[in-house]
């Protein structure tokens, strides 16, 4: 099993009467991509800034490239290696790309001012503005300022980094081309922590995924851990009829609603064929079949019994 | 009309909801009105301010002594005799002339040698009369041309009895002597007069304003002859409005540059980017030094541009060795304390709008007391010593040093000091502020 980077054990905070941590636990090993989902108010961000020191845990324990952070000294060795970017635009829009980068570049402690030139010059080249590099941040569209904003945080090259919903507000060309930069990072060996409300994207592209619900994380696992944990390996089959039948049918493990017939097969290949051949003996004819994998917004919806909603 | 109605009821609503708007609107004009209306009326109490008047009684004659009770009696002033230095001894020419040169009064009075002998020759012109000397700081206007015409209403309360004895002598001089009858009638009326005249005093002190009102009355200019000296303005070819405008104007402004400019950490707060910097390794005693220093370089910047301009402009002497390490210090700790007002002051506030409204009030406020709206050497004494409140007095009072009482740089130490402990308690109180944007 790869080298565990990131450790968090047992977190606990409170903010007043409201609990936002109430024992969360996650790891995150090297060179993986881990999605951290959870409703609104479950604790993610809580969990984010207690990583990068924003936030002070009241009990629990967290380490950093086997560092504990409690401990770390502020611009220690592990805090170097860690990169953060928020979900704001926390760019400064007066200033053109290539200042906010050498700006949060040298801050980050990308030291010397050629190598903050190239550390500078190989964001623009990665971020696709090195067109745009002496334009004032603010007359940027959203997905460029989205795509400096991730760049800013990673200029130092840290070996961990946590995005905090990266994709946010930004139409699907440009959340694309902001996979597109992540999976750049991933082949670099970086481990990534994200916290997303695209349940899709997660699901196709992060290894594991761990789900926070009122400050616990509730489960954690590959996707198809997670779906033989909750909802199970059954597919959902859904077939539509042209006309709803006038007698009563007899269908095994299968429900008749009106012209759809729903059933939950574990081998479509071999229990598919005869409900079809009952449905045709009742002399019915089926307009469409469907057969639908268990999904990650399942597994959300079974654990939390909320919607994951943007 | 519904719709007109609800866009109405919401703008109130919305005005209702924002104090500190309500505050701009409604009692930033009181708060104005009340100081203005405080400043021209002397303090509250009526009348117009007293002035501190140095005396130095070279005379020691009858005459002298009394025109000195009668101003001491008189409510707009405030007599000084004693040498601040030594307070045992009576003030001297030189230490009065001093005091005006070191602008502790903006005018002494200096009743010369044989005043008394010759007090009453109603200036003919080649009589023995001595003149009334007035040295004067003309930077303040209204101070010497007041002293002097209080000076003649009090000459002739404070000794008409005199004043008949001189002039009779007079006409003895040039028309002859008189006869035994009427010098027994002068005689006889001379202790009438003299008691008229306690009692006139004694009126004056029960009721400041009759006093006034005889003092301010016709035909009593012109008994004593009083020499006006500007000890300061004489040697200079320049107006003390200049410097004291540049200053006052150039402190004011600065406030409210460094004020609005400290107001980008709340700006940084709303949109992120605080929590970006503090994520980063800059930690949050970092970051307000660092604001403190460019607003600190900021605001020198500013000054030094008013300054330069008042010197191509208004000839401004800026550019002499004296004056340009004086203006340079009080440059260094006016832009110091300023920067470190406006970041206590956005550390305090929560929003941008807020602190917009808030450093309005408060450096408005701040500069109608501490005279950079009007100057303070014409305020009420209550005005003046509520001024030293201020940021604004301080500054001022060191540029003034530096330009219109030439000092060197070391007499800059009180407006230094002061300036240096408000920055440095600005920034203590800017840093405690600012826990509240680190880990919670």
């Amino acid at each position: 099993m790869p080298e565990t980077v990131l450790e968090v054990h047992d977190a606990r905070k409170r903010f007043g009467a409201s609990e936002a941590l109430r024992g969360a636990s996650l790891e995150l090993r090297r060179g993986e991509w881990l999605a951290l989902l959870g409703p609104n108010g479950a604790g993610k961000t809580t969990l984010l800034r207690s990583i990068t020191g924003r936030v002070r845990l009241d009990g629990g324990a967290l380490s950093l490239l086997g560092e504990p952070l409690e401990t770390a000294a502020r611009g220690g060795a592990a805090r170097q290696r860690l990169g953060v970017v928020p979900q704001d635009i926390a760019l400064y829009g007066e200033l053109n790309a290539r200042e906010n980068l050498a700006l949060f570049g040298a801050l980050h402690g990308v030291a010397g001012r050629r190598a903050l030139r190239e550390r500078v010059d190989w964001a623009l080249a990665w971020t696709g503005l090195a067109e745009r590099a002496r334009e004032r941040v603010k007359g940027f569209s959203g997905g460029m300022k989205r795509r400096l904003n991730i760049a800013c945080g990673v200029l130092h090259q840290p070996e961990v980094i946590l995005l905090d919903e990266p994709t946010v507000g930004v139409d699907p060309q440009s959340r694309a081309r902001i996979w597109e930069m992540l999976e750049g990072l991933r082949e670099r060996g970086a481990s990534l922590l994200i916290t997303t409300h695209q349940l899709d994207e997660a699901q196709q592209i992060c290894d594991r995924i761990v789900i926070i619900d009122h400050g616990v994380a509730i489960a954690s696992g590959t996707l198809d851990e997670l779906i033989a944990a909750t909802v199970g390996s059954e597919r959902a089959v859904i077939l539509t009829l042209e006309a709803a039948p006038e007698a009563p049918l007899e269908l095994a493990g299968a429900a008749l609603d009106g012209r759809v017939i729903q059933a939950r097969h574990r081998d479509i290949a071999r229990e598919l064929p005869p409900l079809l051949e009952r449905v045709q003996a009742a002399g019915l004819r089926v307009a469409d079949v469907k057969v639908e994998a268990p999904s990650l917004q399942a597994v959300f919806l079974h654990l939390t019994g909320r919607e994951l909603r943007e | 009309m519904t719709r007109i109605l609800i866009v109405f009821r919401t703008g109130w609503a919305l005005l209702r909801r924002d104090r500190v708007a309500l505050a701009v609107t409604f009692l930033l004009p009181m708060l104005f009105f009340s100081i203005f209306v405080w400043m021209f009326s002397g303090g509250g109490g009526g009348g117009t301010s007293r002035i501190k008047l140095a005396v130095a009684d070279e005379d020691a004659g009858v005459a002298g002594q009394r025109l000195i009770d009668e101003l001491a009696r008189d409510s707009s002033f405030r007599l000084i005799r004693a040498d601040p230095d030594q307070p045992d001894a009576p003030l001297t020419r030189e230490g009065a002339r001093a005091m005006v040169e070191d602008g502790e009064v903006s005018v002494a009075l200096v009743i010369p040698r044989g005043f008394s002998d010759g007090f009453g020759g109603f200036a003919s012109g080649d009589d023995d009369t001595v003149a009334l000397e007035l040295y004067a700081d003309t930077a303040d206007p209204i101070a010497p041309q007041m002293t002097g015409g209080v000076l003649q209403g009090a000459a002739m309360r404070a000794a008409p009895d005199l004043m008949i004895e001189r002039g009779m002598g007079q006409l003895e001089r040039w028309a002859g002597p008189m006869t035994a009858k009427q010098r027994d009638v002068i005689d006889r009326w001379l202790p009438q007069v003299r008691a008229d005249s306690r009692a006139s005093a004694d009126r004056a002190d029960a009721d400041a304003d009759d006093a006034r009102a005889a003092r301010d009355g016709p035909g009593v200019g012109g008994l004593v002859r009083v020499t006006i000296i500007d000890v300061l303005g004489a040697e200079k070819d320049r107006s003390p409005v200049t410097a004291f405008y540049a200053a006052g104007t150039a402190v004011m402004f600065l406030l409210f540059s460094v004020t609005s400019a400290g107001g980008s950490l709340l700006e940084e707060q709303e949109n992120g980017v605080l929590e970006r910097l503090l994520g980063s390794r800059l930690t949050m005693a970092e970051l307000l030094l660092g604001k403190w220093l460019f607003l600190s370089s900021l605001g020198a910047l500013q000054i030094v541009v008013m300054f330069v301009w008042g010197a191509l402009v208004f000839e401004l002497e800026l550019f002499t060795p004296g004056h340009l390490v004086g203006f340079a210090i009080m440059t260094v700790f006016t832009s110091l304390a300023a920067a470190g007002f406006g970041l206590v002051l956005a550390a305090a506030c929560r929003t941008r709008a807020q602190l917009g409204g808030i450093s309005t009030i408060v450096i408005l406020g701040m500069s109608a007391l501490g005279g950079s709206m009007f100057p303070r050497f014409l305020m009420p004494e209550t005005m003046k010593t509520l001024g030293y409140l201020t940021f604004n007095a301080w500054a001022l009072d060191g540029y003034q040093k530096v330009f219109w009482f030439d000092k060197r740089p070391l007499e800059l130490w009180p407006q230094v000091a002061v300036l240096g402990a408000l920055a440095l308690t600005f920034m203590i109180g800017a840093r405690l502020l600012a826990r509240r944007w680190e880990a919670a």
